[in-house]
């Protein structure tokens, strides 16, 4: 048995596979939003989506190459996500329409691959939807150090993405390394797309790095605040998704992100503020970098 | 220097300097160059011929970021950021310490210094969106003072600012120009609250027309004040 799955919790977490779905879902509920928080003041809310397909397409070469699936979705995630980011920022394609290159090339790429393997689409749906109950403890071990590298990584960079959201040019002129650390941004989202492939489902990863921000956005009044209740949010969404899953045999990574979608609802309700204006520069999907100004 | 968009020719054989403690204000129609020329100071682009030199360096390597402070036009603070205003004070200083380091007590004093400096001390921890425009304004230029500058560029920020934040944002110029002898450069299509207080004034039509002090410049008959509208047609006549 491993160390992962010995402690003598009450239920619905006392058998071994709700314990490492647990741990597993609770370092995700975690790192989600911490890398999500950014991405939404971005106004990137979408590219955990479009590397999430990327993913699969790495999931699907894995089956095919016979090597571990979560080991190549973590190359085609992280090489997808900087081909995204160096599309963005050299203006070759507009925000969404890299999206959209990734996003439909990604998944297309995947069906093929799919179509290739022996085992054929049963082996890639518990990566599409997310198999949180069947982790083993190799899979929680990867999780936790996949964890581990997204908190350090934002506790060093944490300060400049900080500085870059609220104003990209002037975190250039005071000498941020803002390429390099949007760059790190997208690898990050790679990182923990891949880190979340087994607890929810590439297809639902995105909402696990939004919607706890979404509602931790609603009544934060700093920016320390919202990261901390995002997390806290990510983790209640994790457990109480769990747990609804367990009492009513639902599917557990649909059970986390509909936990997720009410926590928002009553946040927004309870909450009672109005959301202040968008911009209405790049409402959708990924905002291009600034280029020329007036004047 | 010169620098173009293409074909297109945005600074034309433009050559000028601003010394320390000197409060200088560069305007011209839409069009003009000014915020390429602000761009090129910045290092943020890089001139088609000439040279600029800022602090002594290239201002691409610059060695010491924190000398230099930019105040952005006000939409640069995104309208739904949930951050309060010594958070976002705070990151102006990160040029000083270094991005990676965690604030000192050096850090925060100098914080403080700047909030007190444009009057917000007071509103530290309110988040920023529910701050007017005038006071948000205030809160980019307090983020820029936090690095302790040695030459602040800003750029339009008293658009659309109300008249009290106008004196309190021209008093906090005042006093970083006076009391630091920093150099100032301000782009703005609204001079007025500052007319009495700039030592030089330089307008751009892609090229420089005019520059020089801002009683040579009314005593051909231009108002200093508010020219958002009939700016173009009072520069005809110059260059």
């Amino acid at each position: 048995m491993s160390v992962l799955a010995v402690l003598d919790l009450p239920w619905p977490f006392e058998r071994d596979y709700m314990q490492l779905a647990l741990w597993a879902g609770l370092i995700v509920g975690a790192c989600a939003p911490l890398i999500g928080v950014f991405l939404v003041q971005k106004r990137m809310s979408l590219m955990g989506d479009g590397i999430g397909h990327m993913a699969f397409a790495g999931v699907a070469a894995g089956l095919l190459l016979e090597i571990w699936p979560l080991w190549s979705a973590l190359v085609v995630a992280v090489l997808g996500a900087l081909a995204i980011e160096w599309l963005r920022t050299r203006g070759r394609a507009t925000g969404d329409l890299a999206l959209a290159l990734f996003f439909y090339g990604g998944i297309a790429l995947g069906v093929v691959l799919v179509s290739r393997t022996g085992g054929g689409s049963v082996n890639v749906l518990p990566y599409l939807f997310g198999s949180i109950l069947t982790v083993t403890p190799a899979d929680v071990w990867v999780v936790a150090a996949l964890g581990l590298v997204i908190v350090l990584a934002m506790a060093l960079f944490g300060r400049a993405l900080f500085a870059i959201v609220i104003d990209e040019e002037s975190a250039r002129v005071g000498g941020i390394p803002v390429d390099a650390t949007n760059a790190l941004l997208s690898v990050l989202t790679a990182v923990t797309v891949v880190a979340a492939m087994r607890v929810v489902g590439v297809l639902l990863i995105a909402a696990l790095m939004v919607l706890p921000v979404a509602s931790g956005r609603l009544i934060a009044r700093s920016f320390r605040t919202t990261v901390a209740l995002s997390v806290v949010l990510g983790l209640v969404s994790v457990v109480a998704g769990l747990v609804a899953a367990r009492q009513w045999d639902l599917a557990p990574g649909g059970s986390i992100v509909l936990t997720a979608a009410v926590i928002f609802a009553l946040v927004s309700l309870v909450a009672g503020r109005p959301q202040a204006p968008q911009h209405p520069a790049h409402p959708h999907g990924i905002p291009q970098q600034t280029g020329r100004t007036d004047g | 220097m010169t620098f173009s968009y293409g074909a297109e020719r945005a600074v034309d054989h433009v050559s000028f300097a601003i010394g320390a403690g000197e409060f200088a204000a560069l305007v011209g129609p839409n069009g003009s160059g000014k915020s390429t020329l602000l761009r090129l100071l910045l290092g943020l682009l890089r001139p088609d011929a000439g040279t600029v030199r800022c602090l002594g360096s290239d201002p691409r390597h610059l060695p010491e970021r924190g000398r230099v402070g930019y105040v952005p036009q006000r939409h640069a603070l995104a309208p739904d950021l949930p951050a309060t205003v010594e958070e976002v004070v705070s990151t102006g200083r990160l040029a000083r310490r270094g991005w990676w380091r965690r604030a000192r007590a050096a850090d925060r004093a100098a914080v403080d210094h700047a909030l007190d400096s444009v009057a917000l001390a007071h509103l530290r921890r309110r988040p920023v969106r529910e701050l007017s425009g005038g006071q948000q304004q205030r809160v980019l230029i307090a983020k820029a003072f936090a690095s302790e500058p040695e030459l602040l560029v800003l750029d339009e920020p008293i658009a659309g600012v109300d008249v009290e934040s106008q004196q309190l944002f021209r008093d906090s110029l005042v006093h970083l120009v006076r009391e630091h002898a920093a150099a100032v450069l301000l782009v703005s299509h609204e001079l007025g609250a500052v007319a009495d207080d700039l030592d030089r004034i330089i307008v751009m039509k892609r090229r420089i027309v005019f520059d020089g002090p801002p009683a040579d410049l009314t005593a051909t008959g231009v108002s200093l004040g508010v020219h958002r509208d009939d700016l173009p047609l009072w520069l005809e006549g110059l260059g």
